[in-house]
């Protein structure tokens, strides 16, 4: 069991001759094992903003980040060992996996880093890690990523976010440089293997359908404030905030076009 | 505006440091070839002539090094850089006057004329990509990689020589007499003519492929493929559209250029025998003539900086971006 | 709307010469009628785009039309075979009869010219007896009538935000009045919000002007409510072509019920992958089989 707590974190950024920005405004939830969380905004919203604190590639100006009751380690092994737990798929597998490196080479380093598995069972282990991302490993575990196609590549970057064992995996818009037909079978590999693992996934993303689909919460970002959160078909369905609504209304939805029951303004004539 | 004075200031502390590693450069020599020569010329040289060399080259140790340091740019300002050795005594700031011009006029004339032409053949190259034009980037490479010296003395053997189509060296003949009369400026052109054409095609292939390279990146943009959605005429959108954008690079390295116009090109003033800066600089040297060499170090510095300067100017002209200021 | 013809198609085919040759479309015929959004459906690499393009002849090597025509019928009464058009009638045909607006990004608009400059460029080239001061004023007009104001006729594209870069777009597009607009992904970029006010805007403007659209895109669901009919393209093929309605409610290709399964609904239940149940990974699997053959 891993819980990830923020707590009031606020993220100012100080740019010459502007004045400061506020990226974050007291944003506090809790992510758990189990759970899907998904942070729905706009470019700009802050979102990808948290994704950079919770990897530590940026420090938050105040609150707290708490790894199980636990402030998050600055440095050295610490933050290794935090790293391990909190591990990130990002949106371009293409720009996210080095192109000299073998889908085994990927896979391997960070089960040799942490010493997941002893080294004689690296190799079993990375066999097994492809099978859970649904990839043939025996076609594709020598392969380099140009070889692949984008939803394999976003495959293989799940799987090396896998390779350490974490309790959390923060999924910053893992989907949306994908071709179409492909989305949701990436999406539904993330949540099956959320629900093998129990894992705690935090899902960052434009995309409010998938977002009710995908997650049990959400949590709705505008600049750098959370404006609404609450159980996923309650925050689509009966948006309470303004801004909620908006999106909900400017979102395409056949359904509630064709059904003529919709809010939203009929944009054909 | 901002833009402006940031760069402003920019340029300022760069000149500043760039004089006053200046001048504490011969105050950290070993040995003082400077007093030396004083002592063995005696009486030859004005007083105030040592003055200003005692205070160039930190030789009056008595006084205290903010004294020494705040008389130096009082020789800077007015202009006084000492007395060449080698040159008779005369005064430096002098020696180099004489030899700035026919470097700025030939090789600056030279530089620019292959930007330009290298910058619009590399641009129409680009433009065909594909076509028979691209038999003229391999002629052009070819042009920068042989060596000068060896181009220049085939140049003079074939176009002077045997042709006797230009005089092979000097910058203008024996008798003439300088001046502004038609008779001498032909004269200086012709003898510049062949070190021109020399440069020109040692330098063009660099600029013909450069703007090559980015016009055929700049052509694969969206807003290439919208003007010509928007039925512009090809021409149009090669030049406000395509070169427009391609050239940007090119300026950076022409500003460098610029820059080294003022070094001179030493080869090529030894092969045409050239009386330019290239040639001062080395003439200067084997002849120890430390304040000739400290000036010449002095007016090289400061004409990098007055290109970058231009350069500068040229980008923000050019590009609005770099106008911007930060938001 | 009516069902006169605006542009026909007929056997369109597009090969990109290269080692071996890629058929990036294959024998493609629609008609896109007077006044109708037409929308373009397909995923990446499924030759949407090299359609647009091929029909408005902006393909460069290696991509050859092998096969096909596309007619014009001007408003005029005359049709014009855009294939028959030398370059210099090809390029007084573009724009005034079909301009484009191409996605919403940074790149369509040329970052060293101000914005009225870009939309000066196109008077200056087809209406060349206009004056300086008549362009600036046409321009200026238009940067009114899509919202975005005459003040920024001076500001250069990256002083522009996202959504008003592409609005400059589509007046430049509306500059000459054509009778065929064709949007390439032109919100794809966009924040949904500014997405939506882009697309009544259009709306909006084609109900002025009565011009049609070719709107491309990968996102169906957006397709499903602007569009009048829509054809679904895979692999240079156009596999379905239909109203919206009819697409939607009775979709006749496989493929086409499986890109509307690709967007689960926003407030129904329809194309939602179950949470919780063990008929996720079969799916899934389905969705492999499909990734394979890209």
């Amino acid at each position: 069991m891993t819980t990830l707590e923020l707590k009031n974190v606020t993220k100012r950024y100080r740019i010459r001759g502007a004045g400061d920005i506020l990226a974050l405004d007291d944003v506090s939830f809790t992510l758990t094992s189990g759970r899907t969380l998904a942070l729905v905004g706009q470019s700009g919203s802050g979102k990808s903003t948290i994704a950079k604190i919770l990897t530590q590639l940026e420090r938050a100006t105040s609150g707290e980040i708490l790894l199980d009751g636990k402030p998050v380690p600055r440095r050295g092994r610490a933050l290794r060992r935090y790293r391990q737990q909190v591990r990130m798929v990002f949106q371009d597998p293409f720009a996210s996996l080095n192109p000299y490196h073998t889908v085994r080479h990927h896979i391997e380093r960070p089960l040799l880093l942490d010493h997941v598995v002893p080294r004689e069972d690296v190799e079993a282990e990375v066999v097994r890690l492809l099978e859970r991302v649904r990839l043939e490993p025996g076609t594709t575990i020598d392969r380099r990523p140009h070889e692949l196609s984008g939803g394999q590549r976003q495959r293989v970057a799940i799987a090396r976010a896998l390779a350490s064992r974490p309790g959390l995996l923060v999924a910053d818009e893992p989907v949306s440089m994908l071709d179409v037909s492909i989305r949701l079978g990436v999406l539904n590999l993330l949540a099956d293997l959320q629900r093998e693992s129990n894992l705690g996934v935090l899902y960052i993303t434009h995309d409010l359908a998938t977002a009710r689909h995908f997650s049990d919460e959400i949590m709705v970002l505008n600049h750098g404030t959370v404006v609404e959160r609450g159980l996923a078909d309650d925050v689509i369905l009966n948006p309470q905030h303004p801004y909620t609504r908006a999106l909900r209304d400017a979102s395409p939805d056949p359904e509630r076009h064709f059904s003529g029951t919709g809010t939203t303004a009929e944009t054909r004539s | 505006m901002r833009f402006f004075l940031r760069r402003g200031a920019f340029y300022l502390f760069t000149a500043w440091a760039a004089i006053t590693i200046n001048f504490f450069l011969p105050r950290m020599m070993k040995g003082d070839p400077v007093s030396a020569y004083l002592q063995k010329n005696q009486g030859k040289i004005s007083p105030e002539a040592i003055d200003s060399l005692r205070t160039l080259f930190g030789l009056d140790s008595a006084a205290p090094l903010w004294r020494q340091y705040l008389d130096y740019w009082g020789l800077m300002f007015s202009g006084d850089l000492g007395r060449s050795f080698s040159k008779g005594l005369a005064p430096v700031a002098e020696v180099i006057a004489g030899a700035l011009p026919w470097t700025i006029g030939l090789v600056g004339i030279a530089t620019v004329i292959g930007f330009f032409l290298g910058t619009s053949l590399g641009a129409l190259i680009g433009w065909r990509r594909g076509s028979r034009a691209d038999a003229i980037v391999p002629i052009a490479t070819f042009f920068s990689t042989v060596p000068y010296f060896w181009m220049g003395l085939i140049a003079i053997a074939l176009l002077s020589s045997t042709l006797g189509w230009f005089p092979a060296s000097h910058a203008y003949s024996k008798g003439a007499r300088p001046g502004f009369t038609l008779e001498f400026i032909t004269d200086v052109i012709e003898h510049g003519a062949l070190p021109a054409l020399t440069i020109v095609l040692a330098s063009l292939g660099g600029w013909v492929l450069g703007m090559r390279n980015m016009m055929i990146t700049v052509l694969d943009e969206d807003y290439v493929t919208v003007a010509q959605a928007k039925g512009l005429s090809p021409r149009r959108v090669m030049v406000s559209y395509a070169a427009r954008n391609a050239v940007l690079p090119q300026l950076s390295s022409f500003a460098l250029s610029l820059g080294f116009i003022v070094g001179g090109t030493l080869v090529m003033e030894l092969v045409f025998s050239y009386p330019g800066v290239g040639k001062l600089l080395l003439d200067a040297t084997t002849a120890k003539d430390y304040p000739l060499i400290q000036g010449l170090f002095l007016v090289i510095t400061l004409a990098v900086l007055a290109a970058n300067i231009l350069a500068d100017v040229a980008y923000a002209a050019l590009d609005p971006r770099t106008r911007q200021t930060e938001a | 709307m009516t069902h006169e013809p605006l542009l026909t198609v007929s056997d369109f085919s597009v090969v990109y010469d290269v080692d071996p040759p890629v058929e990036a479309v294959r024998n493609v015929s629609l008609t896109v009628r007077r006044g109708e959004i037409l929308g373009l459906a397909g995923e990446s690499g499924c030759g949407k785009t090299t359609l647009a393009y091929g029909v408005q002849r902006l393909l460069q090597p290696p991509a050859v039309i092998t096969s096909g025509s596309a007619v014009f019928h001007d408003a005029s009464g005359t049709d014009v075979d855009l294939n028959t058009l030398d370059a210099q009638q090809m390029r007084a045909f573009r724009w005034a009869k079909a301009s484009m607006v191409f996605q919403g990004a940074m790149n369509a608009l040329n970052p060293v010219l101000n914005v009225g400059r870009q939309l000066g460029d196109v008077f200056s080239t087809h209406r060349p007896q206009m004056s300086r001061g008549e362009r600036a004023e046409e321009s200026a007009g238009l940067l009114d009538l899509v919202g975005v104001g005459r003040d920024r006729l001076r500001s250069y594209p990256h002083e522009l935000s996202g959504g008003m870069r592409q609005r400059v777009m589509i007046a430049m597009a509306l500059a000459l009045k054509p009778q065929l607009m064709i949007m390439d992904e032109p919100t794809t970029a966009l924040d949904v919000l500014v997405q939506r006010e882009i697309l009544e805007q259009i709306s909006e403007l084609r109900h002025q002007l009565g011009f049609s659209v070719v709107f491309i895109t990968h996102d169906l669901p957006l397709l499903l409510e602007i569009s009048d009919r829509i054809a679904v393209m895979r692999e240079g093929r156009i596999v379905e072509l239909d109203t919206a309605s009819t697409i939607y409610h009775h979709a006749q290709h496989e493929y086409t019920r499986r890109l509307l399964g690709s967007f689960p609904s926003l407030t129904g239940d329809r194309g939602a992958f179950v949470r919780g149940t063990d008929g996720t990974s079969e799916q899934g699997s389905v969705v492999t089989a499909g990734e394979a053959s890209r």
